[in-house]
Parts: C-alpha cells; sequence; structure tokens
C-alpha cells in the first residue's frame, strides 16, 4: 500500500548525485569564464603599468628604436572620432528611440526594432567598409569623418533601444499631465517625457561609446591611423585601438611594451564610463521613472 | 478653430520627423546592402558561385576563391561554441538558479566586464599570453594524446584555427550567458514550483520545471553567440595566423572571412581585388543577418521579447 | 488507514516579520479540511509549509513541528525532496509543465522518481487521469497535445492527476479553483468530493461557500493565527470567536 512512507521511499543516491554534480559543474563553469578575465585585467596591469606616464600621455609617437614617445595622438584622434560618430548616432538614434516609444507601438515599429536589433549585429568591419565605400571613396582618402561616420551607425541601435526603454518607463500619468494641461504632442514628448528620461538616456550613450571608442576594424580603411598629431577631420587620424594593433602585431619591443600601456587606458576609459553608469542606475538618480 | 489648426502642424512635422529617425534605421540596413552589392559587382559577374567554391586565393594572378575563408570561419566558430556553450550555460543557470543573492550583482558585472572588453585587447592578450602557453604546453599536449584523431598534428605554433577558437569563446560566453539568463528568468515561478511540489531536487526542478520550458529561447541565445563569432575581426585575425589554406588540423594556421577583409583591405590593388574582397564582405553580411534574424525569434519566443512595458502608475 | 496531519508551534517568516504564529491544528485523516480568512492572513504561507515549500522561497524561515503521519517533516533527517513525494499540490494558477505531452505532465512526477516501465507507466497515467475526472476528454490526444493546450479548468485537473500519479498520502490545495470559471469551478469541488474518501485533503479558499460545501472542517485565520478551527457547520452556524463570526458575515475581508 501506498499510505506510509517507508525507507524504500527515499531519494535515490543517484538523484542525489546528479543533483551535486550539476551544481559543481554549474560552479567549475563559472570558475573557467572568471579565469581569462582575471588573467587579462592582472596582465594589463602588470604589463601596462609601467610604461604609463606623462611622457606616454602626452608624446606623439617616435620612430621605432628612439625610445621614448606615447599615444598622445591615438587619444586625442579617439576624441575627435567619437564626437563625429556621436554627432550622427546621438540625434538618429535618439529619434528612433522615440519613434519606437510614442509612436511605434505596432507593426510597423515593431519592424524597426527588429530591424535595428539585426544592425546590432552586423560584423564592424563590414560597417568600415560601407563607411569606406560612402566617404573615402568619394574624397579620395581616409580620414577621421569616415570613421566618425562608421562608428556613428554603430551606436545607433544601442542608442535606439536605449532610448525607448527609459522612454517607456515613464509613467502614462506624467505624459496626462502635460497633454491634460493644453501642451501640446511634440512639445510633451521633447520637454517632459524625453526630461524626465534624461538621465537613462544619458547612461545609455555612455554605454554606447563605451562599446565604439574599443572598436578598431572599422577604422582600419577610414581613419587608417597616423602616426602624427592632429585633429583634422579630413586627415587620417590615430586612434587608440588602431595604434595598440598597429603595435601589438609589430616586431618590435618597445612598441608592444606601449601597445600594453595603451590597452591598460582603453580599459579603464571603458570600465571607467561602465562604472560610472552603474552608479548612475543604482543611486537611482532616474528620478520620475518606475 | 484656427488655433487648433495651427498647433496641430509643429505636431504632424514633428512625428515625421520621429518616424524618419525610425526609418533612417532600416535605411542604413537597406544602405549597407547596396553598397556591398555595388562595390562587389566586379567580383560577382566575373566569379560567379565559383567564388565561393575556389580554394586559391591568389590575388597577384587575380585567381580568387573564398572557401579557405568560409571554411576557417565555420570551423574557429565551432571551436568556439563548443567550449563556449557549456560554460555559458552553466554560468546562467548558476547565476539564475543557484547562485547566492549576494554574489549575484558581483557575477553579473564581471560578465559585463567580459562583455565590454575591447577585441583588440582580447587579442593583445592572446598574441603574448594565450598563444606561448598554446604552443609550449597545451598543443604539445593535445598532439601527443590526442593527435590520433587527425586533428591535432603539425609544428605546435601556438596561432593557428585554435587560438582563434579559444579566444572566440571567451568573447562569445558573455552574449550566451546574459541571454540566457534572461530567458530562464521568463520562466515563471509557479513552473519551478511545479516540479519542487512533485519532489524534485534542485537539478531536476530545474530540468523539467526550466530549462525544458526555455529550449527555444537557450537556443536562441547560441545562435546568437554563434553571430557573433562569425563576424568577430580583430582578436581573430592576431591569432589565426592569415593563411589562405584549408587543413584538416585545429593547429594548423587558417583565415576567417572577417581576417581577410582586416588585413588586405588597405592593400588591396586593383579593382578585381577589392571587389573580390567586397563581396566575401556581402556573403559575411548576408549570413550574420540571417543567424542573427533567427537568434533574435528565438528568443523572443520565450520572452515575448517586447520591451519595458508603459507603466500605467 | 488515512493519514492525519499534526502541527504543533508552527511560526513562519518573511524576512524579518512573522506570517504565522504558533500555529497548532490536528487534521483529519481522509477528510477535507478547509483553510479560510481575509487576504494576507497566512493561510497560503501554512499550507506551503506543509510540504516545505515555503523555505524555497529566499529569506524565509520556519519552527515548529509538523508530522504527516508517522513523518517529521521538519525533523533533521527527513529531506524536504521526500516530504514533497509525500505530498501533492495543486496552485491557484494551473502549472502545466507546457513543453510537456498530457502523458509526459501525469508522469512527470513517476519518471523523476526513477520509473521507466512503461506498462506500469501507462496504468497509473490512465488510473490518475480517471481520479481527476479528466481521462474521457483526454484519452485520444495523450501525446498529441500539449499540456497547456487544454482549457483553464482541464488544466487544473490535469495538475491534479499529476499530483495524484505519485500516489501521496496528502493532497494540499491553494484555492484551486480561484482562477477558473463556474462550471469548472463545481467540477473541481466534485472532485474533492470524491478524493477525500482516499486522501486527507487540506483545501485553501477564500469562498466560504466554497468551504461549506466541501469540507467537513474548517480552520480560520485572522494575521497570522489560527483564531479557530472546528467542524464546518459549527464555524458557519454558530462560531465560538466573535472574529470568525465578524468575517462569517462579511464585516470584514
Amino acid at each position: 500500500m501506498r499510505n506510509r512512507p517507508t525507507r524504500r521511499d527515499g531519494i535515490s543516491w543517484l538523484r542525489r548525485l546528479n543533483d551535486h554534480l550539476a551544481t559543481a559543474a554549474a560552479v567549475a563553469a563559472v570558475l573557467l569564464v572568471l579565469l581569462p578575465l582575471a588573467a587579462i585585467f592582472i596582465y594589463l596591469v602588470q604589463r601596462g603599468i609601467g610604461s604609463i606616464n606623462w611622457a606616454f600621455l602626452t608624446r606623439t609617437p617616435t620612430p621605432v628604436g628612439v625610445p621614448g614617445g606615447g599615444m598622445a595622438n591615438a587619444i586625442l584622434g579617439t576624441g575627435v572620432i567619437l564626437a563625429i560618430a556621436s554627432a550622427i548616432g546621438v540625434p538618429l538614434g535618439i529619434g528612433a528611440g522615440v519613434f519606437l516609444s510614442e509612436y511605434g507601438r505596432n507593426p510597423f515599429g515593431d519592424a524597426i526594432r527588429f530591424t535595428a536589433d539585426v544592425l546590432n549585429g552586423v560584423p564592424s568591419i563590414i560597417i568600415g567598409i560601407v563607411a569606406y565605400s560612402l566617404v573615402v571613396l568619394r574624397q579620395k582618402h581616409f580620414s577621421a569623418l569616415a570613421g566618425g561616420v562608421a562608428l556613428g551607425i554603430m551606436m545607433i541601435p544601442t542608442i535606439t533601444r536605449a532610448t525607448e526603454e527609459m522612454l517607456l518607463l515613464v509613467p502614462v500619468s506624467v505624459r496626462e499631465a502635460a497633454l491634460g494641461l493644453g501642451v501640446s504632442r511634440w512639445r510633451t514628448t521633447l520637454s517632459i517625457t524625453l526630461r524626465t528620461a534624461a538621465a537613462g538616456i544619458v547612461t545609455g550613450i555612455m554605454l554606447a561609446f563605451a562599446r565604439v571608442a574599443g572598436e578598431t576594424a572599422p577604422l582600419l580603411f577610414t581613419a587608417f591611423g597616423s602616426q602624427f598629431w592632429s585633429a583634422n577631420i579630413n586627415q587620417p587620424i590615430a586612434a587608440l585601438p588602431l595604434q595598440i594593433f598597429v603595435y601589438a602585431i609589430s616586431p618590435y619591443d618597445e612598441w608592444h611594451r606601449q601597445a600594453w600601456a595603451g590597452a591598460l587606458v582603453l580599459i579603464l576609459l571603458i570600465v571607467g564610463t561602465i562604472a560610472v553608469v552603474r552608479l548612475i542606475a543604482s543611486r537611482g538618480m532616474m528620478k520620475g521613472t518606475a | 478653430m484656427l488655433e487648433r489648426v495651427g498647433s496641430r502642424l509643429p505636431d504632424e512635422l514633428f512625428r515625421y520627423a520621429m518616424i524618419a529617425c525610425g526609418l533612417s534605421v532600416a535605411v542604413l540596413l537597406g544602405l549597407i546592402l547596396y553598397e556591398l552589392i555595388g562595390n562587389s559587382s566586379l567580383s560577382l559577374h566575373q566569379f560567379g558561385w565559383r567564388f565561393f567554391t575556389g580554394r586559391i586565393w591568389d590575388p597577384v594572378n587575380d585567381v580568387f576563391g573564398a572557401l579557405p575563408f568560409i571554411y576557417g570561419t565555420i570551423l574557429s566558430s565551432i571551436v568556439a561554441l563548443v567550449i563556449a556553450v557549456p560554460l555559458g550555460l552553466g554560468v546562467a543557470v548558476f547565476t539564475t538558479e543557484m547562485c547566492p543573492q549576494r554574489l549575484r550583482a558581483a557575477l553579473s558585472f564581471s560578465t559585463e566586464l567580459l562583455a565590454a572588453i575591447p577585441s583588440v585587447i582580447y587579442g593583445l592578450w592572446a598574441i603574448f599570453v594565450l598563444v606561448p602557453i598554446l604552443r609550449l604546453y597545451v598543443e604539445p599536449g593535445l598532439m601527443r594524446y590526442l593527435g590520433w584523431t587527425g586533428l591535432f598534428q603539425g609544428p605546435p605554433y601556438g596561432i593557428g584555427l585554435l587560438a582563434a577558437g579559444i579566444v572566440l569563446a571567451i568573447m562569445v560566453v558573455p552574449i550566451i550567458s546574459s541571454l540566457t539568463r534572461e530567458v530562464l528568468s521568463a520562466v515563471p515561478r509557479n513552473q519551478r514550483e511545479a516540479a519542487l511540489a512533485l519532489g524534485a531536487t534542485r537539478w531536476e526542478m530545474i530540468r523539467v520545471g526550466v530549462l525544458r520550458n526555455a529550449r527555444a529561447g537557450i537556443l536562441g541565445a547560441v545562435i546568437l553567440g554563434l553571430g557573433r563569432a562569425l563576424g568577430e575581426t580583430m582578436a581573430v585575425t592576431m591569432v589565426i595566423g592569415n593563411r589562405p589554406e584549408i587543413a584538416k588540423s585545429l593547429l594548423a594556421p587558417g583565415y576567417t572571412m572577417a581576417s581577410v577583409l582586416a588585413n588586405e583591405f588597405t592593400e588591396a590593388t586593383g579593382n578585381l581585388y577589392l571587389s573580390a574582397l567586397v563581396e566575401i564582405g556581402l556573403a559575411l553580411f548576408l549570413v550574420t543577418i540571417v543567424v542573427n534574424a533567427l537568434a533574435r525569434l528565438l528568443v523572443w519566443s520565450v520572452t515575448r521579447g517586447l520591451p519595458a512595458r508603459v507603466h500605467a502608475q | 488507514m488515512g493519514v492525519g496531519i499534526e502541527v504543533e508551534s508552527l511560526n513562519a517568516w518573511f524576512g524579518a516579520t512573522q506570517a504565522l504564529h504558533d500555529i497548532a491544528m490536528r487534521i483529519a485523516p481522509n477528510h477535507a479540511t478547509a483553510i479560510i480568512g481575509p487576504s494576507g492572513c497566512g493561510k497560503s504561507t501554512f499550507v506551503r509549509c506543509i510540504n516545505r515549500m515555503h523555505e524555497t522561497l529566499p529569506e524565509t524561515r520556519v519552527s515548529g513541528k509538523v508530522r504527516i503521519g508517522d513523518m517529521d517533516v521538519y525533523g533533521n533527517g527527513t529531506p524536504a525532496v521526500q516530504v514533497r513525494r509525500h505530498v501533492g499540490m495543486v496552485f491557484q494558477k494551473p502549472n502545466p509543465f507546457p513543453a510537456m505531452s498530457i502523458y509526459d505532465n501525469v508522469a512527470a512526477g513517476l519518471k523523476l522518481n526513477g520509473f521507466r516501465d512503461k506498462g506500469k507507466l501507462d496504468e497509473v497515467v490512465e488510473r490518475s487521469l480517471r481520479m481527476a475526472a479528466l481521462w474521457d476528454e483526454v484519452k485520444d490526444s495523450l501525446n498529441k497535445k500539449s499540456g497547456a493546450s487544454l482549457s483553464g479548468g482541464q488544466q487544473q485537473r490535469l495538475c491534479i492527476a499529476r499530483a495524484l500519479a505519485v500516489e501521496p498520502n496528502v493532497l494540499l490545495m491553494d484555492e484551486p479553483a480561484s482562477a477558473l470559471d463556474p462550471i469548472s469551478t463545481g467540477k473541481i469541488e466534485d472532485l474533492i468530493f470524491q478524493l477525500k474518501q482516499n486522501y486527507t485533503i487540506v483545501i485553501v479558499t477564500h469562498n466560504m461557500q466554497q468551504a461549506a460545501r466541501v469540507a467537513e472542517f474548517t480552520g480560520f485565520f485572522l494575521l497570522g493565527n489560527l483564531i479557530e478551527f472546528d467542524k464546518t457547520e459549527k464555524i458557519f452556524t454558530n462560531p465560538s470567536d466573535k472574529r470568525t463570526e465578524d468575517y462569517i458575515t462579511g464585516r470584514f475581508g
């Protein structure tokens, strides 16, 4: 009979073993994944920290064999390219995000949303080819502008998604309060809804920044890189990730050393940006959103 | 009356402006396709389908066969997935079902960090840290014990398909794990409770009440990881060896579609050469689009992937 | 023959909030016992303490004793998994496994416990579905339809069949009909009538008429305390405690 629980009914040792094995496997996976993360950061600090000094941050590259020299032009170049990229990516990205949240709750909006996701997955080197075709071929030379165009295109999907999500978090009641006061729709969106979601949107933009700041492939044949100090958008320009790449695959130890230093600077910038974003998000500085 | 009509105009303009922004996303995608096709037309006409079956890549003699790159891309991606899928799933299951509450934030921050490291830094680390380890310890070991499979032969250069696969795996794990986490979290709690109430152990509850329900989404996460692996450029370029040959051994140098673009685009002399390279880009573009679209659909089917609803507060 | 439940000094917490205060009850074997009370009074928590489901939520705590027949539920040597194996639970919102067929749903508990014999499984599945009054409706599509493709009432009966398949001694039902339409509710109540001859049933309900129809005994909970526990007839016609009377007559909750 089934009534009394007997010793035979206890869980079999096999089931208990499987349970423990599964837990062990999951823990092992976590450790194996954290291992390269730790290794990369440790090596970056170990090999890069010694070479980061004032000279590194303020000097331009010297010819091979001549010691000293730095990546100042690369840092500047990255700044220039990111500025151009933002000029393209931020307005379009926010606009598309506004569209999706305010006017896109329908199949057409769904299609655009899907397209943005697909655009996000396009390999960055392909975007580079397109920017090459659109800008470099027409101008007949490499330029910071071309690099900015490439990175700008890449920023759009991230900013769009972030903007849409943040705008959707703004409660209907806030919009209705404004509309009820007789404020027109476009005014409501710009001055009220966007303003309420502003902090969140800014974090989205910063995340997009962090993502494209490290991109090398799209710059290979757009910005092209340079050994000189330049902020001219119509000329080839250095960029931090590009410089790291060129130095890393070179045969010179001195350049390898600088590659590590440059990598450390780059990762600090990126991780710093992400940390700031997380700080803003956790402090709940996004007031007015749920 | 007039006032209302007048104030409608800016609203309409604004709406059109926003629609235009939304459309720009689609326009961009179309533009990419257009430019790729336009710039590869020379090669498309010259070689037709033979482009993708040709094994010889000889720019000097104007012979362009893309098969070695396709082979390298697929093989490195497979190696990456074989490593990354169990690890990514393991991390996701641990984070959602087993992780103590206080560790959760640290763990998710760590995976976010992994995802944020730029490709070129992965490549830098791979060249100077991973490759020597492979060359000195791992590959000789693989050759000795698993050489009979035919997969681990030839001189242990360190660089090559295996190195590329391993770096790709590290880069792809965060994608698989974070998307799988999203998918697992979307499984309703009462499914877990149904399994527990039947007397399931925790692992059985995960298997029956969570993983089984999330199958489609997990597959989507894996395919998305594949999509990323296919298009990954810098880290792969730095360790794959850049040799356009098809070899059975994983220890051999190889070449991927993205790598040949990175390496040879600026060196391309002649329109046919450039056109052939763009054609490789076109193929890569189309493949990644299909793969990514498929993955998104699968994930969406589990999470009903619409973004946060408007809060009716 | 049947198995009763003895509860002694049961306390339960959600984090720092105490949800149950010193509950003591003896639940009669092979009868249906209803647990009633206003929202938030702890009735679900109480029932979930019987099969140790309460502790599956984060930051929860339980103290006290619960005995199901000879089994000391919170005893040191009793794994929670074993307790749940002997207690069936049906939830407020039907939760069949959507990725499994009807057959696989019913067999799920058995398969987990190691039953592989196909003949035996077939037999148990049919018996359970008959007991849950669902057999005739699904017997032709056992392996073709998924558990989630049935109507709400059918899904709940499927969940009942799934719970019965592992031959528990006790059946816990947490507002089993509150998400269903009146006709399905009626069917579930008929089912409980049948089942209580062979199982000890504890049913949480916010529907007093349901308690009166279906259960011989009723316990009234308020703010985590057991106020009164007696024959259903007495609770509803001549309650001893004023608070019970207030609740019955609809003065609150």
